[in-house]
């Protein structure tokens, strides 16, 4: 009884239109494989994407089990290499020494890119001052010794204190954002971060933060300045072309916006070779770009998911 | 009650020395600030039942059945805790099943039959240290040696030993408490009689001891599957489609899933963590009435 109540509630959005994509991509092949179970783990950024391919894929083939575990990039990247889980979640491409202990444990892996994650600038809604910022203003806010008053980094601005709120060091959107503004940290050139802010690994506490303070400023994913549209305001971001670009998901999707990272998943070889693993990976890359945008991401370029489809019509 | 406690205060009054004034005085703000100490614990646990209350309330009231029956979502008005609910109670009943038999046997072993010597007091020195070990610890000793070196993955078993091997420390020393408050004359008696040390454990001491045993148990199983940590370090699932049926299964557990909901973006799925949160307190809440209904009902006064 609750069950079909659930499955109905299911059927009414996104499943009906994901089975006539289904059907259009020709998914005619090992369409019959029934029991067998999916471990996935990795960047908890990435989970909600893998969380909702699951809730779908439920629909598709209900008798694998998929599991979605939250244990980090990194942390994913160890157990793919391990050989304890069949998908990795990734927010960031695999490092050189993760492929080297993949590679010396003897797991080989396949890479796919799902979706982008827009890094949204912001303030506070009451700011008045603040609408763009370079790439270059921001390293100066960022880097160590940085600026403390805003005046000091355009004498546009008034001599207000900033108050930086941004995410913790352990968090993947903290490296991302370091290495795009501040260069590769494994580069003696690079500027160093500061550490001198309030830092929280939980993007929630800085929206409160940066909501209370009109000369705040700081950043986190998308997906979080979407959700708290009326406290906050997005700061445009100019690259090297030096063009002010608001965030949103078409900037992001067409790549004008200079802040966004992919999202990636990894297939661990040997799980490729299981007919639901393959099922799921490829309904992975056929279903994402409709339903990324429910997750607060932004579909990867139309190319990507392609490529990957091809990848793994080449490889059985 | 304040000047009751203090033993003729109207004779130093009437001494009239200001340094008994002084003490009067004092007195009265020392007990007012021991008050203030008190009143601001309950007070702020109310604090935090009233804000879970007010943000969770309506959603778990709101489709009961939708909640509890669903598994997650990535919309939060239809995500449920089904999957985390059942990996909960089963982490439970697991942890229960390894952690009584060892750490009741451990304290009788150790108030009954251990010799005097420089192993025995080691070992109960280890064992106090243990207790104030910090979670994540164990959850990284849980990886390492049952995810890992035994090969049981992020599954259920592995999940149900590590919080075993947690609660340990703190159920043997409750199990202690209880087999060393069971008077001599008992032991005695039962020699007298003939009884061998184990007879007198088993038919006399035990019995005894058992309800305040299982009141540190309750307590001390009701602190592990609020844990988040450790399953957090072993792999526990946040997703998860199917309720287990077996110790190898992976699984979800509610603390995990009340984490993971807190930081999403949406603010639906912090109400939902709320709503994860009641179901949670009244879990604990009930295990530890059980507790104190054992120890009121049941424990011997000698």
């Amino acid at each position: 009884m609750r069950r079909s109540r659930t499955r109905r509630a299911g059927a009414v959005t996104a499943s009906l239109a994901l089975l006539l994509v289904l059907e259009a991509c020709g998914g005619t092949d090992d369409n019959v494989t029934s029991g067998g179970s999916i471990v996935i783990d990795g960047s908890s950024t990435v989970a909600p994407v893998s969380e909702a391919i699951a809730e779908e894929f439920r629909n598709e083939q209900e008798g694998v089990q998929v599991s979605v575990g939250t244990s980090g990039t990194g942390g994913g990247f160890k157990k793919l290499c391990a050989d304890e889980i069949d998908i990795a979640d990734a927010s960031r491409a695999i490092k050189d020494e993760e492929k080297q202990a993949c590679a010396a444990a003897g797991v080989a892996f396949t890479e796919f890119r799902v979706g982008l994650d827009g890094l949204a600038v912001v303030t506070s809604a009451d700011n008045t001052f603040l609408e763009c910022l370079s790439l270059e203003q921001m390293a100066d806010i960022f880097k160590e010794g940085g600026a403390s008053t805003w005046d000091q980094v355009d004498p546009k601005f008034p001599k207000e204190k900033i108050a930086i709120f941004a995410p913790g060091t352990d968090s993947g959107t903290y490296d991302f954002f370091v290495e795009e503004v501040l260069g590769d940290p494994d580069k003696p050139e690079s500027l160093k971060p500061r550490s001198d802010y309030t830092a929280s690994e939980d993007d929630n506490t800085l929206v409160q933060g940066i909501e209370g303070e009109r000369s705040s400023w700081g950043y986190f994913g998308f997906a979080y300045f979407n959700e708290n549209k009326e406290k906050l305001k997005a700061i445009e971001v100019s690259g090297e072309d030096a063009t002010c670009v608001e965030p949103s998901a078409a900037t992001v999707e067409s790549g004008a916006y200079p802040l966004s990272r992919p999202l990636f998943i990894y297939v661990k070889e040997t799980a490729l070779a299981r007919p639901e693993v393959r099922q799921f990976v490829r309904f992975y890359l056929e279903v994402t770009p409709q339903l990324i945008a429910d997750v607060g991401y932004t579909p990867a370029p139309k190319e990507d998911y392609e490529k990957g489809l091809d990848l793994l019509a080449s490889g059985s | 009650m304040t000047t009751v406690a203090v033993p003729g205060p109207s004779a130093a009054l009437r001494r009239g020395t200001s340094r008994n004034v002084v003490g009067i005085v004092l007195d009265s703000v020392y007990a007012g600030a021991l008050f203030l100490g008190t009143f601001l614990g309950v007070v702020f646990l109310g604090l935090l039942l009233w804000t879970v209350y007010d943000q969770g309330w309506d959603r778990l009231a709101g489709d009961p059945g939708e909640f509890f029956g669903n598994f997650v979502s990535r919309f939060p008005a239809r995500a449920g805790i089904k999957a985390a609910l059942h990996g909960t109670v089963w982490l439970m009943g697991l942890t229960a099943l390894f952690s009584f038999p060892v750490g009741v046997g451990a304290a009788v072993y150790l108030e009954e039959f251990a010799p005097r010597n420089r192993l025995t007091n080691f070992v109960e020195a280890n064992i106090a240290n243990l207790a104030g070990v910090p979670s994540v610890v164990y959850g990284i000793l849980g990886l390492g040696v049952f995810v890992r070196f035994l090969g049981m993955g992020p599954s259920l078993l592995a999940g149900g030993l590590t919080l075993a091997v947690m609660s340990l420390p703190l159920i043997i020393i409750a199990a202690r408490e209880a087999v060393r408050a069971v008077p001599d004359s008992v032991r005695l008696a039962a020699y007298a009689l003939g009884a061998t040390k184990w007879q007198a454990v088993r038919h006399h001491v035990l019995p005894a001891a058992l309800p305040s045993t299982m009141t540190g148990v309750i307590l001390s199983l009701s602190r592990a599957i609020g844990e988040t940590a450790p399953l957090l370090v072993i792999g526990a699932s946040v997703a998860i489609f199917n309720t287990p049926d077996d110790v190898r299964d992976p699984f979800s557990a509610l603390p995990v899933l009340i984490f993971n909901w807190t930081g999403r973006p949406q603010a639906a799925f912090a109400e939902a963590a709320a709503a994860a949160s009641i179901v949670l307190l009244a879990m604990l809440l009930a295990m530890n009435s059980v507790a104190i209904f054992l120890r009121n009902r049941f424990t011997t006064r000698w």
